[in-house]
């Protein structure tokens, strides 16, 4: 093996250098874009141009999947194994590309191939999902990886559907929106407005609007920017969670596609309100497609003096970083996310202290999701009253579902708070695709919990799904037919934990690979005695005493499907 | 899992922190180091000679069993001898009475100024006061000194000048408590681990602010808020010239000079022509930072300056180490916690060793032998007849191998120090001890000094003996015996007092100077009656109390951690008046690098020790560190062999290229034999101290063959450098 | 500066605490231990082991007391039966990954709270071989908790040095050195600082390790220097 041609760093380093270790990620990200992989020698060219520890460099490597320290081939294809994309026959897939890559290789064909099998890359609409060179791309299991790569740079397009059309106007087109596209549509008067408005009465707007947080923990957002606000140290800071990666969610990856500005303005407006100069929008490293396209909207932006100095002539200045994960669910956790944009290992910190005091580089934060950014603008437009009215008094505003699985149309659907799962499935989603009936839905994705057929009239708000003792999550729904081997999901569930958990944590770092293995003698049939009550306990323990929301919703799916099926538990009858 | 029969706690006998060390034993063999977390001094840290590097006990060419030379040895004839076959294994009676012959045949035809003895900086206190002693008392002889003379000694005598005190002012650990502090002439990752660890601790966790001022880039400086890169030697312009700052834009603390201090105004006038332009065209260093070094030195709530041997080791060490003292003086940042004048001392017991007349212008406690009222204390207290003692001030270390010779010193008693490496201008060192008619080495090793020795005495270890070591910030602490003394060998202090015993018999003085302790408690109580400064130190209180801080002046005194609050011993504080003068060598076209030696943190000083160690592995051959630039243009690589010449000698050895010295100017370990650094440095004196200036010869390096480094380890592929 | 004391209950107990006590040092107050493991005053906790978690009023999850500071009107029950199933199957997942065989005081805390050292069968368990590249102490990760003081103590805990991190993710996480380079070759200067808080003998002084292995001492203070940096095979040495 050569050693690389350490010139073509210099602009990357120069570049860098005065950023220091949070700029870790960026380098290394573009150290992998020059040389394919990130040779040893580079990276300690990377260690000493940001100062960084050698160690703590390779540990970041180790941590990220995205990141290779080995040559890896000149084209890489990533395949979701995960159980919406299974459902559609992904691992025949990856067989047949990997077996197309390896006689590639053996007929010396000139262009080298990698295959990997990859977690939820949130095309589940798009089953079986994959990405070619990091460009999203659909597969069918006859495909070879020539054609893969020739149908790549036209993007799959998602079918955008519900009963209403505000978060998603401009969505489903096919195309971004861009800035004069938005501006036209009435885009950035909310800001407009804001700016009129003090920070004090934004957020008071906020927190009359209701407004939870649309990334699953649905946390008050009026209530955090007001901690944010209120909390004594700068600067401060507003963070786009975009790192969108729980299985079968794709709603984050279309309004950033599709109307990248409606976030962007909302940011804006979080940052104003809190009295913030600096935001990061946090992508998952596997949505390029996305990242090229809030790339654009920032760029727009700026030159529209809606970021930089003197926003619109104000006193108030705001900008924007991007910054791309690589490859890891746990820094959707928001102070892994922290981690991450710190050039560290996406390790989750110990709670309280909470973000709002000691977020990002310990400053206070405001971090949102990507959903609860784009109802910001809405609610400065309508008003928090005319908002109250969309959904339900204890859910109010319009709520993301994406649909995957056994449905005859998955896609995103925008509803009111409060529809039943029914209408969501049948009604929009166009039921089934066979004639096969309804077995059961996984709501909130892998960290969630399964509806069975006595749920389908379930609201969905926050109140409806506790009551019946389901989760919302983010607006995860995955739809399995009655021929569905469940235990089959279960297995990829938990293989997607334990290959997700960051291994900080006892319970989950253990605990994942525990009910893995259970879960892997269960799908071979090989229950031995006790293996019920060995996955309520480390269920329990992961869900009781883990240190984060991964390991605490490790188990959950794995535990309601227990409650619901526990024949499935059972030694399987010799066919 | 193995479980240890015995846990005993001492203290390390590498350098002057002073850790606090367990020694786990099974069956005789010391197998585990581990060190309490409670310790106020180290918390659990270590380095790796603390941690692993005990092991050279065991080492199998350890010499456990009394030798004398089979070969006769004649002055201006004599060999080394490192082989065994050259000794001869001798009980202890016969080595000792043989000794006693020999010392007391030379004393009665020659007199008091032709006996001379190296005390032990690595040996307790006991083992030094009685070494001391024995000469003192026996041979009437105030040519006792140690290697203190080769580190410390200016700082010794600048601080006495100033302040009438010869220790840090304040506790290592105190740095946190400091808002800004000077670092210079020191590299304390490599010398002083555990100190460097508390000041990075300072830096990142207390918000202190570290100046550096130094001719090498020193790991410290990644931390520091300033770095002052001075060429060698230029300490008194650059550290005046902060003076001159602080006195012209009046950041002086002048309470503290009224009620303080004396000389001011003579002080205040020399400090005029030290404009930082001037500093700056003699030190190299940008006039605007130590303008900045100066006004964040002065402003600072609580300020410290820390120093080792880059200060006191020159033909001016006096000077270097008043500038710092006149900065400390004229801001008042002393006599309070947090602050202070502080010598890093290198040696484990050095601060003790010297504190137990180990001098040869003190007695024990820094009593001068020149005054009459101490000398007549210590003639009662070893029952000398009044009038016996010397009153003449004795020779230094290199005075005394200066005068071997006729008329001269002419026997030389060695115990556990190695002048054959850590003398200036070792080629000179070797003629002299040639010329040695009598030579005792009392040691673990035959060493390169001990290999020219008539009889050596086997010593044990500092795990197999009682004592006391007093480390760099006066803390006295126990030294435990962990295992028996290996084979035959003896705890130096039964050595003394056995010999003296003997001497004294074939002296027939009338009354002894008292040798027979039970043991080494009774030897410190002994120093004790006598030094005020000792004299609430005794093993009852630190067993129970753990380390006392000297002084001690009584029995419920709870020791003294920082020293000056009120008054300085003598009275008040002294400013001195100071002149630039230049290293005894400056670079030219023959000669146009400084060399600047010092230690490395895998290796101690001679290499008696840790070449005897696993620690060997780790850094097993010398390394030159040349600058990128320099070797640049020198045309040599990493790794070549380089050979390296001054006008006194020339060796072969690696370069090592780094940034982590300057242009300009290469370092040198001194541990290594086969190429000893101190064949190039020069044996100039600082004519107050007698020190030698072991931080600014100069030197030409130039490429050498491979075959010119002949068998030297393979390189150890290290990250550390 | 708020110092006024906060009260408290733990385990029915009302006591005075100062506010930035931590729970743990609050029942130490009272004579309640709270098991530990990853936990050690010389470094920063984190939290992580897990095994020291109480269960809160009005805490929807397991709080660890090693780090959670009082509150005032807090109610702490630190033997609830949630606690007991979270700390004995943490216990047995332990037991089920590595080797606790030098770690007597976590063996004793699995038998106290009845922990099946044979829980998971076929569990994979972490066995990578003993590194032993220089001459000062051996790793052996088989017994590695990741507890993560070694590195901390190597960062900023003590000593500055960043000689190790991580390598891997979850379950594969193992300690490492910069592309597992040897550890001569990184900035280890060997202080033993990790050695020192390693609470299962994965780090330990090469001679202890040696006699363990049954070779005397007078043969190891004879071994040479390739025999010890292991790279001679000392197989034909009496052992």
């Amino acid at each position: 093996m050569s050693s690389p041609d350490l010139t073509l760093l210099q602009p990357v380093l120069s570049k860098f250098a005065p950023q220091g270790r949070t700029a870790l990620l960026p380098a290394l990200h573009a150290a992998q874009d020059l040389y394919g992989y990130i040779p040893e020698p580079v990276a300690k060219e990377i260690a000493h141009a940001l100062r960084i520890p050698l160690a703590d460099v390779f540990g970041v490597l180790e941590f990220y999947a995205l990141f290779h320290t080995e040559p890896v081939g000149k084209i890489i294809i990533h395949v979701c194994n995960d159980p919406a994309c299974a459902l559609a026959g992904a691992d025949a897939v990856l067989k047949q590309l990997s077996r197309h890559a390896e006689y590639a290789l053996e007929t010396g064909e000139p262009v080298s191939v990698t295959v990997e099998q990859a977690p939820c890359l949130g095309l589940c609409d798009h089953a079986p999902a994959l990405l070619v060179q990091n460009l999203p791309a659909t597969a069918s299991p006859e495909i070879t990886w020539q054609e893969l790569v020739a149908k790549t740079g036209r993007r799959p397009q998602t079918h955008v559907d519900g009963d209403l059309r505000l978060l998603t106007k401009r969505c489903g087109r096919g195309q971004t929106t861009s800035l004069d596209a938005y501006l036209a549509d009435g885009g950035y008067t909310a800001l407009k407005k804001a700016l009129t408005m003090s920070s004090a009465s934004v957020i008071e707007e906020i927190k009359a609007s209701g407004l939870v947080g649309r990334g699953g923990a649905a946390f008050p957002t009026g209530l955090k920017w007001e901690s944010a606000a209120q909390a004594k140290g700068s600067p401060k800071y507003v963070v786009c969670n975009a790192d969108e990666a729980e299985p079968g969610t794709f709603k984050d990856r279309v309004l950033i596609e599709d109307d990248p500005h409606q976030i962007l303005e909302g940011m804006i407006i979080a940052a104003y309100a809190i009295g913030a100069e600096k935001g990061y929008f946090y992508i998952r490293g596997e949505y390029l497609s996305a990242y090229h396209a809030i790339q654009r909207a920032v760029e727009e932006a700026h030159a529209a003096n809606l970021l930089g100095t003197h926003i619109l002539g104000s006193d108030f200045s705001f900008d924007v970083e991007i910054r791309r994960g690589a490859g890891a669910y746990v820094c959707g956790e928001e102070t892994a996310l922290f981690e991450s944009i710190e050039g560290k290992r996406g390790f989750p910190r110990v709670k309280p202290p909470f973000p709002t005091t000691h977020g990002l580089f310990g400053k206070p934060t405001v971090i949102n999701n990507v959903e609860t950014l784009a109802n910001v603008p809405l609610i400065l437009h309508l008003g928090a009253e005319e908002y109250r009215k969309i959904g339900t008094e204890k859910s109010p505003g319009p709520k993301l579902f994406c649909l995957s699985g056994d449905v005859r149309q998955p896609g995103l659907y925008e509803v009111p708070f409060g529809v039943t799962l029914r209408h969501l499935i049948f009604d929009l989603g166009g039921g089934l695709r066979s004639d096969i009936p309804f077995q059961a839905a996984l709501i909130g994705g892998a960290a969630g919990t399964f509806a069975t057929p006595e749920h389908l009239d379930t609201p969905l708000s926050f109140e409806g799904l506790r009551a019946t003792g389901l989760t919302l999550g983010s607006g995860v729904i995955t739809v399995f037919d009655a021929q569905r081997d469940l235990r089959d999901v279960l297995f990829r569930l938990a293989r997607f934990f334990a290959e997700e958990s960051c291994g900080k944590c006892y319970p989950c770092q253990i605990g994942t690979q525990r009910q893995y293995e259970i879960l892997a003698r269960l799908r071979n049939g090989q229950v031995l005695p006790g293996d019920i009550e060995r996955l309520q306990d480390v269920g329990w323990t992961m869900t009781d005493a883990s240190l984060c929301g991964l390991g605490q919703t490790a188990a959950s799916a794995i535990l309601s499907a227990l409650k619901y099926w526990p024949h499935l538990f059972q030694p399987a009858q010799p066919t | 899992m193995l479980t240890p029969e015995r846990i005993v706690s001492t203290v390390c006998p590498f350098c002057g922190v002073g850790c606090n060390l367990e020694l786990h034993v099974r069956d005789g063999f010391i197998y585990k180091v581990t060190s309490p977390f409670e310790s106020v001094v180290n918390h659990g840290n270590l380095c790796v000679k603390g941690r692993f590097g005990y092991d050279f006990i065991y080492n199998p060419q350890r010499v456990t069993v009394p030798l004398i030379r089979k070969t006769p040895q004649r002055p201006g004839e004599r060999t080394q001898a490192f082989d065994l076959s050259e000794w001869r294994e001798v009980s202890w009676d016969e080595a000792l009475d043989y000794v006693a012959d020999r010392l007391v045949e030379i004393y009665r035809r020659e007199g008091s100024h032709a006996m001379a003895v190296y005390c032990c900086a690595k040996a307790t206190n006991e083992d030094n006061y009685l070494l001391q002693k024995m000469f003192r008392a026996l041979f009437r002889t105030n040519n006792v000194d140690h290697c203190t003379r080769l580190c410390h000694a200016a700082s010794v005598v600048a601080l006495q000048m100033a302040i009438g005190s010869a220790a840090m002012s304040n506790t290592a650990a105190e740095v946190i408590e400091n808002d800004v502090f000077i670092l210079t002439g020191s590299n304390p990752t490599e010398n002083h681990p555990i100190i460097a660890l508390q000041m990075k601790a300072a830096v990142r966790k207390h918000g202190a602010k570290l100046i550096v001022v130094d001719p090498r880039r020193i790991e410290m400086v990644d931390y520091a808020t300033l770095y002052l890169p001075i060429k060698p030697g230029t300490d008194v312009p650059v550290f005046s010239a902060m003076a001159h700052v602080i006195l012209k834009e009046g950041l002086y603390n002048r309470q503290f000079i009224a009620e303080r201090t004396e000389n001011f105004d003579a002080f205040a006038a020399s400090m005029e022509k030290f404009t930082p332009e001037y500093a700056e065209s003699i030190s190299g260093v940008d006039r605007n930072l130590i303008i900045e070094a100066a006004r964040l030195y002065a402003t600072a709530k609580n300020a410290a300056i820390y120093w080792a041997l880059g200060i006191p080791e020159s033909s001016h060490g006096v000077a270097n180490a008043l500038s710092l003292i006149n900065l400390a003086l004229l801001t008042g940042h002393i006599g309070r916690r947090g602050t202070g004048l502080n010598p890093l001392r290198g040696q484990n017991n050095v601060q003790g060793a010297s504190d137990s007349g180990a001098m040869p212008w003190h007695y024990p406690g820094y009593q001068r032998v020149d005054v009459e009222q101490n000398a007549r204390r210590w003639e009662q207290a070893w029952h000398i007849e009044p009038g016996g003692l010397s009153r003449e001030l004795g020779l230094t270390t290199t005075e005394i191998l200066s005068s071997v010779g006729q008329g001269g010193v002419r026997a030389l008693y060695i115990m556990g120090e190695n002048p054959m490496m850590s003398e200036p201008n070792l080629n000179h060192t070797r003629k002299k001890m040639q010329e040695l008619e009598f030579l005792v080495a009392q040691d673990l090793f035959i060493n390169e000094s001990g290999a020219f020795a008539d009889v050596f005495l086997p010593a044990a270890s500092w795990a197999e003996k009682e004592g006391t070591f007093t480390n760099t910030d006066r803390r006295v602490q126990r030294v435990r015996q962990v295992i028996p003394p290996r084979g035959q060998s003896r705890p130096d202090w039964e050595i003394i007092c056995d010999l003296a015993k003997r001497i004294e018999k074939r002296l027939g003085r009338p009354q002894t100077a008292y040798w027979d302790y039970r043991h080494p408690s009774e030897v410190l109580e002994e120093m004790g009656r006598y030094v005020p400064e000792y004299a609430g130190v005794t093993y009852e209180r630190l067993e129970r109390e753990g380390g006392l801080q000297t002084p001690v002046w009584d029995h419920q005194h709870p020791g003294t951690p920082f020293l000056f609050a009120d008054t300085f011993p003598r009275g008040r504080g002294k400013f001195h008046p100071l002149e630039y003068a230049p290293n005894a060598e400056m670079p030219d076209e023959d000669y146009p690098f400084v060399l600047s030696t010092g230690r490395v943190l895998e290796h101690w000083h001679g290499g008696t020790l840790t070449r005897h160690s696993w620690l060997d592995d780790l850094f097993p051959e010398p390394l030159v560190d040349i600058h990128p630039g320099d070797a640049a243009r020198l045309g040599i690589q990493d790794g070549d062999a380089v050979r390296v010449t001054s006008r006194r000698g020339s060796i072969v050895l690696r370069a090592h290229i780094t940034p982590k010295t300057n242009p300009g100017v290469v370092f040198i370990p001194f541990h290594f034999r086969e190429a000893a650094a101190n064949l190039l440095t020069h044996d100039i004196l600082d004519p107050q101290a007698k020190i030698p200036e072991y931080k600014a010869a100069v030197v030409r390096v130039t490429k050498a063959r491979p075959e010119e480094l002949g068998a030297r380890a393979e390189p150890q592929v290290r990250g550390r450098y | 500066m708020e110092s006024s004391p906060v009260s408290l209950t733990i385990d029915g107990r009302t006591i005075q605490a100062s506010p930035d006590m931590t729970i743990l040092e609050a029942a130490q107050q009272i004579g309640i231990e709270i098991p530990t493991i990853c936990y050690h005053e010389h470094c920063t906790a984190n939290a992580l082991c897990r095994i020291c978690v109480v269960e809160v009023s009005n805490a929807r999850a397991l709080v660890p007391a090693c780090i959670a500071t009082v509150q005032e009107g807090m109610e702490v029950q630190t033997h609830s039966e949630r606690v007991h199933r979270a700390r004995r199957t943490i216990l047995e997942m332990l037991h089920s990954s590595v080797d606790l065989s030098e770690a007597p005081e976590i063996l004793a805390m699995a038998r106290n709270y009845n922990a099946d050292p044979q829980r998971f069968p076929d569990a994979w368990r972490r066995e990578p071989p003993v590194i032993d590249d220089n001459p000062m102490y051996i790793r052996d990760y088989a017994k590695c908790i990741l507890c993560w003081r070694c590195v901390q103590v190597c960062a900023e805990d003590a000593q500055y040095t960043y000689a190790i991190n991580f390598s891997g993710r979850g379950y594969e996480t193992q300690i490492s050195t910069f592309f597992h380079h040897p550890m001569p070759e990184t900035t280890c200067v060997f202080c033993g600082q990790c050695v020192g808080v390693c609470p299962t003998g994965a780090l330990k002084p090469k001679r202890e390790w040696l006699l363990e292995q049954g070779y005397a001492p007078e043969v190891i203070m004879n071994l040479t220097r390739s025999e010890r940096r292991g790279k001679k095979r000392r197989a034909n040495l009496a052992v």
